[in-house]
């Protein structure tokens, strides 16, 4: 074990670092926020020409062959730059997916594309009525011929109206919340009878919910083997949330700088209000839920690779942890703000936005803290 | 960075393990579970185990009697010593004076007084605290005035935990009453055997005796027991905290008592089910485990950050702050989950032939919880520690 970066390691964070400050200045962000996609295809170049598209890649698909730390790295830097591009859902879950899980010519044809910035993925696993548990499909896949056809909804796909491929999570045996019988399908955002309804959420990125009516696919677009895509999904959700867990580091580490900043700076009654020891006590409390938050952020990255078990409680316990801080952290820096707080050209609401966007993520921390306790239930019996 | 343990890690954790399963005593480690006050002859007699093999002091350099390890073989060792209910080490040898001694003290002081603390030959308590001196330590007002070749000592000091079983005293006392507070301090190993000590015990809301009040009357103390400089006793006492925060988490002793919560949880009924299977219970006890996870990681990484060269500072006072409201919080739901059989109080006294009343597993329980309320006070209380967050990290 080594908390040292290497060179490498610090060479990559050096250089999320610039491209955040060159490319990812608040009004820079507004402009790319505002556009039609929500997203710059110039930074996703970018990205791809440094190397970030491909970090995590298998290196027999032209991947870097990188691991938890690299993702670590970009994510946080990610979240102090709010950065809009959809790496979250093509990066980390659809290629984490397509690479534990595709037939090897599927692989060998999308994953280089990934590396390359030229295809651009969103996973669709959430339902209405099944809340945050991924187990509950009802969407329905019905083998038809040599292929499936599709049918049932999904709600708030993220990043799916700018995405090529959309991976969705499908029936094709089991009763309803059962955890066998689930199995995902790669699909054409362009399908036929695939709808979008495409909108914008809370941090003003992309999202859309999907209709499916009776979409054909062949079986070749079959990931991770027919009834058996539950577990493979955990272990991609699980990747999911240690790099959201890293992105929301790097989001509350800057509502607590420009918190502690704003305390040094405004005054009132004639003196600086952080010389306020009701304000200090409450910024240190800031400052401790962040660094629990950033402790938990490392042990789940930490632990990605190794045991099932072990990594699913990880990821349960960081989701929580995360959630929490980020609560705490974003409705402290709104109210030590005041009314400035509230405003729409201050950064603080738009980190705080972001973190209400991630506690959601993957299930809200509630629902992960549920999950933990269920966990330790399987420990006792 | 990497962060997983590399096969020498892992061959290293099996050796501590196989170690402990082959050489801790059955009688304390039972004890050890059950959470009964240890009393010093069990605590040594572990101390003197580790010794034997070389490990009395995890975290000293090997120059000074200590295993050399690196962060992570220490973080291994707390693991493993707290999972198989190792005794604690006593802190106020190895983890207070001893550092000070061997950072600060004179040869003739490092080849005496460290030895005798890994070895558990010398117990240490710490004279710190005075009746008018608790967060505003720097106040304090007992007094050493040079006399030939002694300082003679006078003074009350307060809140000394062991100073009953302990044979040394490390003391902050004022040398110079002229110049500014924090300057005039000087740090002093004081024999407790000296003529003039009286310590008298203070009995706390578990009516246990842990801590105690000392007197300090014309006690002479000899010139070559002062530490490093006169006046700059302040710096080595700041010195001593900040290398004292990363056991002060208490990450091994709180997983120890949350391990035997969840047995009693599982012991406990409610409505015919166990106790840990009520869902309001059982998420509270998944909180609590969530924040140590925190702490144990948040632990590491300040270690980590001080093997990599970088001293820790004022920013460990997190780690005061959480692993006492997390050791509260434990000992909190112990109580809760006792129902009815937390009310009994019935302490241990001689010739007492009845096991005591209630079920086994709740002994000891209300006791830890009720001198656990210190736990927020001691060592700096919770809020002098946002204090110092906030003016030394915060720069507010």
């Amino acid at each position: 074990m080594d908390f040292d970066y290497s060179d490498e390691q610090r060479q990559l964070k050096d250089g999320v670092e610039r491209f955040v400050r060159e490319r990812y200045q608040f009004d820079q962000w507004k402009k790319i926020a505002a556009s039609e996609s929500g997203m710059s295809e110039e930074n996703w170049r970018q990205m791809a020409e440094l190397g970030w598209l491909a970090v995590s890649l298998p290196e027999a698909h032209g991947g870097l062959g990188g691991g938890a730390v690299e993702t670590m790295i970009i994510m946080e830097g990610f979240g102090r730059g709010l950065v809009l591009e959809p790496y979250l859902s093509t990066v980390i879950l659809g290629a984490t997916l397509l690479a534990r899980g595709a037939p090897e010519a599927l692989q060998a044809e999308l994953l280089p594309k990934i590396g390359e910035g030229r295809l651009k993925l969103a996973l669709a696993i959430a339902e209405h009525q099944g809340r945050y548990n991924f187990a509950d499909v009802a969407l329905s896949a019905r083998a038809e011929g040599s292929g499936y056809v599709l049918a049932g909804q999904k709600c708030v796909v993220l990043d799916a109206p700018q995405a090529d491929k959309i991976i969705v999570s499908a029936r094709t045996g089991g009763g309803a919340r059962e955890a066998q019988g689930i199995s995902l399908f790669l699909v054409d955002r362009a399908a036929r009878g695939l709808h979008l309804r495409a909108y914008r959420t809370l941090d003003r990125r992309r999202a859309a919910d999907l209709a499916f009516d009776n979409v054909r696919v062949d079986a070749a677009s079959l990931i991770g083997g027919r009834d058996r895509g539950h577990g493979l999904l955990s272990e991609a959700i699980d990747h999911g949330i240690a790099a959201v867990a890293a992105e929301a580091v790097g989001a509350m580490q800057c509502l607590h700088d420009a918190t502690n900043d704003y305390l040094k700076t405004r005054k009132q009654f004639g003196v600086p209000i952080g010389s306020f020891q009701v304000l200090q006590h409450r910024m240190v409390d800031m400052h401790i839920a962040l660094e629990q938050a950033r402790s938990l952020a490392l042990m789940v990255n930490m632990k990605l690779d190794g045991p099932a078990g072990e990594r699913a409680r990880a990821a349960a316990a960081a989701k929580v942890q995360i959630g929490q801080s980020a609560r705490f952290v974003g409705q402290q820096a709104v109210q030590l703000h005041g009314g400035m707080g509230m405003t729409d050209e201050l950064t603080v609401g738009h980190y705080k936005k972001r973190l209400m966007m991630i506690d959601v993520l993957f299930g809200n921390a509630e629902h992960h803290r549920r999950r933990f306790a269920e966990m330790e239930g399987a420990e006792a019996a | 960075m990497d962060l997983r343990f590399s096969e020498a890690e892992i061959a290293f954790r099996d050796e501590v393990r196989n170690f402990i399963n082959d050489n801790l005593p059955a009688d304390i480690r039972a004890k050890v579970r059950r959470q009964v006050h240890l009393e010093r002859p069990e605590i040594d007699a572990w101390q003197k185990i580790l010794f034997r093999r070389g490990w009395g002091a995890p975290g000293w350099p090997v120059e000074h009697g200590g295993t050399g390890w690196s962060v992570v073989q220490r973080h291994i060792f707390e693991e493993e010593t707290a999972a198989l209910d190792c005794p604690p080490q006593s802190p106020f040898g190895l983890s207070m004076v001893g550092p000070v001694i061997y950072t600060f003290g004179s040869e003739a002081q490092k080849g005496h007084y460290l030895p005798r603390i890994v070895s558990a030959e010398d117990w240490w308590c710490q004279g710190y605290s005075e009746p008018g001196s608790g967060s505003d330590l720097a106040s304090l007002r007992t007094r050493a005035v040079v006399d030939g070749e002694d300082y003679i000592v006078n003074g009350h000091k307060i809140w000394t935990t062991q100073a009953q079983f302990a044979d040394w005293m490390f003391c902050l006392v004022r040398t110079d009453f002229e110049v500014k507070q924090q300057e005039g301090i000087s740090f002093l190993l004081i024999d407790m055997k000296s003529p003039g000590i009286e310590v008298r015990p203070i009995i706390t809301i578990d009516e246990g005796h842990s801590v105690n009040e000392v007197f300090l009357d014309n006690v002479r103390v000899p010139r070559r027991n002062l530490i490093g400089r006169e006046g700059k006793g302040w710096t080595y006492a700041k010195f001593l905290l900040g290398n004292e925060r990363t056991g002060i988490a208490q990450v091994g002793g709180s997983k120890r008592r949350l391990r035997r919560l969840k047995e009693i949880a599982r012991a406990e009924h409610v409505d015919g089910r166990p106790l840990i299977d009520e869902p309001s219970f059982r998420e509270r006890l998944a909180q609590v485990e969530i924040e140590l996870m925190a702490l144990e990681y948040t632990n590491l990484r300040f270690l980590a950050d001080a093997a990599s060269g970088r001293p820790l500072g004022p920013e460990t006072s997190v780690l005061k702050i959480r692993g006492s409201e997390i050791g509260q919080r434990i000992s909190e739901l112990a109580v809760e989950a006792l129902g009815h059989y937390a009310l009994p109080y019935e302490l241990p006294r001689e010739g007492m032939n009845e096991p005591p009343v209630g079920p086994e597993h709740g002994e000891g329980l209300v006791g830890t919880y009720l001198y656990g309320r210190a736990y927020t006070i001691y060592g700096g209380s919770n809020e002098i520690q946002r204090n110092i967050i906030a003016k030394m990290v915060l720069g507010l």
